[in-house]
């Protein structure tokens, strides 16, 4: 009853925004906060006692709960629902974004409010869906859905080219996603003429006897659909467009949990459906978002439009994720995890910032910016503190995940291990290359702005501090996922392990690296040993 | 005949002899509202009349040889019959705009009804072509309908000529097959395949005639040519009505007629149906996309369409016919509302069919514009529509029987598809023109909602998402429905040429 909640709460939320809009201005937003406010504190208690049955020792199955009644019954179709540590802090931070959506578009959006609000808590309703569903087909059904608001959001309060923009987003997606169903359907009959069970349920379907081609062509739908979200490089066109051109809340929904929606995916579903499949791939993948953390970067620096720049950023570092999960050891998914929470927060954060910059200035060129320190000394300063954060400064969020991740792959591949360090050198570029262009040097426009106001604070302030809770003290994040990814990598070392006894680079047993992880995890959070540049 | 077989029979008698009735009522009063009225209640009758068939014994729903009024045969009436309820409400508000007479157009459609579901009936090519030609020249009219229209005319004659055409192809094809195995009875035709010494090339001509026949009906590559003129000159309930019951009865007769008697056991026969499947779904898209008309649009997303359930025509087996039947009352419900919204939006003196008269459509009528959008989503396969699981359907029955080019091919077209839906719903969305450009267009139109259209239309949203949502139900009327699909058996002996 509790996961229906989760999501449907959303979904009422959103009708009611979007017909109280009628009335008032006001009303969309207070209802969307009110909601978003009662949800949290739903999470936050769910949260809290999972935390204390955990340190009591009470571990009562794999799920902290879950829910399974027949749907479609002509295709075996489940309305199931779970929850467990990863999907639980995935859903927090998809909330606290929308809390912060919908506080940054607060004087922004001046118009059709209340379908604003309705497709942004809508968003949200089909993301906290997708995070949830552990039957293949709802695990669609959210993931579809999902671009349609996205879409309504992006098409309708977006800047000049949304029209292109949102096409270009909607049939990318719509594309790899259907790959993704014709993948979900071959494992169904896969599944059902070696069992003859017919089932989209997850568990169900984990350790599915395969050939080794079939497993192939299946995890590739996987990865096409997951690829794309993500986004990996030849795919990644879509997202400069549709981030550049949605409105501050689509450009924090997208870059918060869009791209989060893919590397859930990928850890989630596609490794342990198909963990062989995916070890041999792993190769080109760890390649791949190896070339995106460069790529991602040194095209970032290229860009002019502030927007773009930071959209790049994402491309860069959702690279460490996908590294993150394809190394499958406790410390990268640990790692990959933290940086999928910290990198929500603090591109959110920026993409608020530039939202609130181009509020005042109509432009997003960096050409015209400069200076802006002088007139605006608060912003200024939150810029620069998220812009450390994306460069990996120790003490914040970013850094722990960046440095987890690393640590994990080096135990897989040391040479992408070192290659992919690279990007923290032009992270480090770009991060200050965004202050050095727009906040100091000569202010050559003369503007005159007035600075954040109380409100525009509060989000920054907020945003810091849980930057700094990650960064700082990220134990709490640590226990919580521990067992989640545990129990993943269990069932892949079931599958995995008979055939492959003397397990290459990868560590798939987890009880194999339970002392690197310890210790490491009392190393690392004191961060302020030793600055890895 | 027994007088189970009658009972059996009772829904087409309905249909038959509910325009008779409209006709005397027209001739003691003309009254637009009692004829409506009248057709409404000829439809309701026969759609509860459909319980008769199945009361009966199966052995007597059998009228050999002509007709069966199987399970399979119910199913696909009754969603016809309640498709031209729907588009009978609808016309009712169309024609009050219309000055000439109104009252004959109910004749025409409940006779395209019965048409169509003799087609879906027959088991034998006399009456194969009987509801054929009830369904064409019914259609002939109701095309041309408004005739003070050149564009009407235009498409009416467009379709005369090219369908008479097309029966010729069907008769000529009917001969060749009957020519060389002397019978025209669907079950004794599939019996007398398997004798030896046949002439497969006269057999296998014969049949690529009658596809000739069936595909322009449907309106499939490279028999489509008609489509997009019909469909735009027609009155959109009649383009409504071409696309849901016209072309629904089509596909009930080629799954029966194909499938039920194994004529797909031909492997060429199978190769004309890959092509014309995939020739559909590119040629359908790729022309959709360029154009700028919503009643072209539709015209052509009805190729591709129709190429999407030739997939799961070619999967076969009972998941396939399962998936055709769902898709087809996915698209059904889909294109029914969409016209419906056509017909709503059109005003007297045109039709709102360019895609300038949907520009912020949304911020001018809100309801409308989100009814739309909901049945282009549909139509695009997106999740809490109808079709959406339609289209899982047809993707799953065609992994089921590993027709994976098929399938790849209908996931790109689902692709390219989205492009000309979403290009509608943007226009629907984008801003007002501003003053001094909306001053030297014509003024917006007027939408007309009438009590009976509106709560059409709400009823059909609601079945949409009923099946979107919760299909469970009808995916099990249509695993029963197939039930009563008899295979015959199948003779293979040194067919395969």
């Amino acid at each position: 009853m509790t996961l229906t909640f989760l999501y449907l709460w959303f979904v009422i939320g959103g009708i009611l925004a979007w017909i109280s809009g009628r009335w008032s201005k006001n009303f969309p937003r207070w209802i969307s906060l009110g909601f978003l406010s009662i949800h949290m504190a739903v999470l936050i208690i769910i949260w809290i006692k999972y935390l204390a049955a955990q340190s009591a020792g009470i571990q009562s199955g794999p799920w902290i709960m879950e829910i399974n009644v027949p749907w479609i019954a002509r295709f075996g179709i489940h309305y199931s629902l779970a929850l467990d540590g990863f999907s639980l802090l995935l859903i927090v931070l998809s909330n606290f974004l929308g809390i912060m959506a919908v506080a940054a578009s607060w004087e922004g959006i001046q118009y059709r409010i209340g379908f604003f609000h309705f497709n942004l808590l809508w968003i949200l309703a089909a993301i906290v869906g997708i995070f949830l569903a552990m039957d293949l087909f709802l695990f669609y059904f959210f993931w579809e859905i999902m671009l349609v608001p996205l879409y309504f959001l992006i098409g309708i309060w977006g800047h000049e080219n949304r029209t292109y923009a949102t096409l270009k987003f909607f049939i990318f997606t719509q594309a790899s996603g259907l790959f993704m169903l014709l993948a979900i359907l071959g494992l169904y009959f896969v599944h059902g003429a070696s069992t003859g069970i017919y089932t989209f349920n997850y568990t169900d379907l984990l350790g599915t006897p395969m050939s080794g081609t079939t497993a192939f062509w299946l995890m590739l739908g996987f990865f096409i659909a997951f690829g794309v979200k993500l986004p990996l490089v030849p795919v990644h066109t879509w997202l400069p467009d549709a981030h550049t051109e949605a409105p501050t809340a689509g450009s924090v929904d997208l870059a918060g949990l869009v791209l989060k929606v893919g590397a859930y995916g990928f850890i989630r579903f596609m490794i342990p459906l198909f963990p062989e499949a995916s070890f041999s791939f792993a190769p080109v993948a760890m390649i791949l978002s190896v070339v995106g953390i460069i790529y991602g970067a040194v095209v970032a620096f290229g860009q002019t439009d502030l927007k773009r720049l930071v959209a790049y950023t994402s491309i860069s570092h959702m690279g460490f994720v996908l590294l993150g999960a394809f190394a499958w050891n406790q410390l990268a998914l640990q790692g990959a995890l933290i940086i999928m929470l910290s990198h929500g927060l603090s591109t959110g954060a920026l993409f608020i910032l530039v939202g609130d910059l181009q509020d005042r200035i109509h432009t997003r060129e960096m050409g015209k910016m400069g200076g802006l320190w002088d007139t605006m000394p608060r912003m200024g300063g939150y810029a620069m503190f998220f812009s450390m954060a994306s460069l990996g400064l120790p003490g914040i969020g970013n850094f722990v995940g960046e440095i987890l991740v690393l640590f994990g792959v080096y135990q897989v591949s040391v040479t992408l291990g070192i290659i992919a360090t690279i990007g923290f050198i032009v992270a480090t570029i770009y991060s200050l290359w965004i202050i050095q262009r727009a906040f100091w040097g000569k202010n050559t426009q003369s503007w005159k702005l007035h600075d954040h106001n109380p409100r525009e604070v509060a989000i920054m302030v907020i945003m810091v501090v849980g930057l700094m809770w990650m960064g700082l003290y990220p134990q709490t994040i640590l226990n919580t996922s521990r067992q989640a990814f545990k129990n993943m990598r269990q069932y892949v070392y079931n599958v995995f392990q008979p055939y492959h006894q003397k397990s290459s680079a990868y560590q798939v047993n987890p009880a194999r690296d339970e002392m690197t992880e310890k210790s490491l995890n009392t190393a690392q959070i004191k961060p302020k040993d030793g600055d890895q540049k | 005949m027994t007088s189970e077989n009658f009972s059996a029979l009772l829904p087409l008698m309905v249909l038959a002899a509910t325009p008779i009735v409209i006709m005397i009522s027209i001739a003691i009063q003309r009254n637009h509202a009692i004829s409506g009225v009248l057709a409404l209640l000829g439809l309701l009758l026969a759609f509860i009349s459909l319980a008769y068939p199945l009361l009966v014994p199966p052995a007597a729903r059998h009228i050999p040889p002509l007709l069966s009024m199987d399970t399979y045969s119910v199913f696909y009436i009754g969603l016809m019959i309640a498709a031209s309820f729907v588009l009978t409400a609808l016309s009712h508000g169309y024609l009050e705009n219309y000055e000439g007479r109104k009252e004959e157009f109910y004749i025409l459609i409940i006779l395209g009804t019965l048409g169509s579901s003799v087609l879906v009936a027959s088991t034998h090519f006399i009456s194969f072509f009987l509801g054929l030609e009830i369904l064409s020249v019914s259609l002939y009219t109701m095309i041309g309908y408004v005739r003070e229209n050149e564009q009407c005319v235009e498409a009416g004659i467009k379709y005369l000529v090219l369908a008479a055409a097309s029966s010729a192809f069907l008769l000529f094809g009917m001969a060749l097959v009957y020519a060389e195995l002397g019978s025209m009875a669907f079950p004794e035709i599939a019996r007398r395949l398997g004798a030896p010494g046949l002439n497969t090339m006269l057999i296998l001509t014969g049949f690529s005639l009658i596809i000739v026949g069936i595909g322009f009906k449907l309106g499939v590559v490279p028999f489509h040519m008609w489509t997009p003129d019909v469909y735009q000159g027609a009155p959109a309930p009649v383009s409504g009505f071409i696309a849901s019951v016209s072309k629904g009865g089509m596909v009930g007769l080629l799954f029966r007629l194909f499938l039920e008697y194994h004529i797909t056991q031909y492997s060429s026969i199978v190769l004309v149906f890959s092509i014309i499947a995939i020739a559909s779904m590119f040629i359908g898209n790729f022309l959709a996309l360029l154009q700028d008309n919503v009643k072209r649009i539709m015209a052509y997303s009805s190729i591709a369409h129709f190429g999407y359930i030739l997939v799961a025509f070619l999967a076969a087996g009972n998941m396939g016919i399962e998936a055709g039947a769902f898709y087809l009352t996915a698209y059904f419900v889909t294109i029914i509302g969409t016209f419906g919204t056509i017909t709503i939006l059109s005003g007297k003196e045109r039709e709102a069919e360019e895609i300038e008269d949907y520009r912020g459509l949304y911020w001018r009528h809100p309801w409308i514009a989100s009814i739309f959008t909901i049945f282009m989503f549909s139509l695009a396969g997106i999740p809490l529509t109808a079709g959406f699981i339609g289209k899982f359907y047809l993707v799953a029955a065609g992994v089921n029987s590993s027709l994976w080019y098929l399938v790849i091919i209908l996931v790109i077209n689902s692709a390219l598809g989205l492009y000309y839906y979403l290009k509608i719903i943007v226009y629907m969305y984008l801003e007002h023109t501003n003053e001094a450009e909306s001053a030297e267009k014509a003024a917006p139109l007027p939408p007309s909602v009438s009590v009976v259209s509106g709560f059409v239309l709400v009823l059909v949203i609601f079945f949409l998402i009923w099946f979107g949502v919760y299909p469970q139900n009808l995916m099990v009327i249509i695993k029963s429905a197939i039930a009563g699909f008899g295979y015959a058996p199948m003779i293979t002996a040194g067919l395969i040429p």
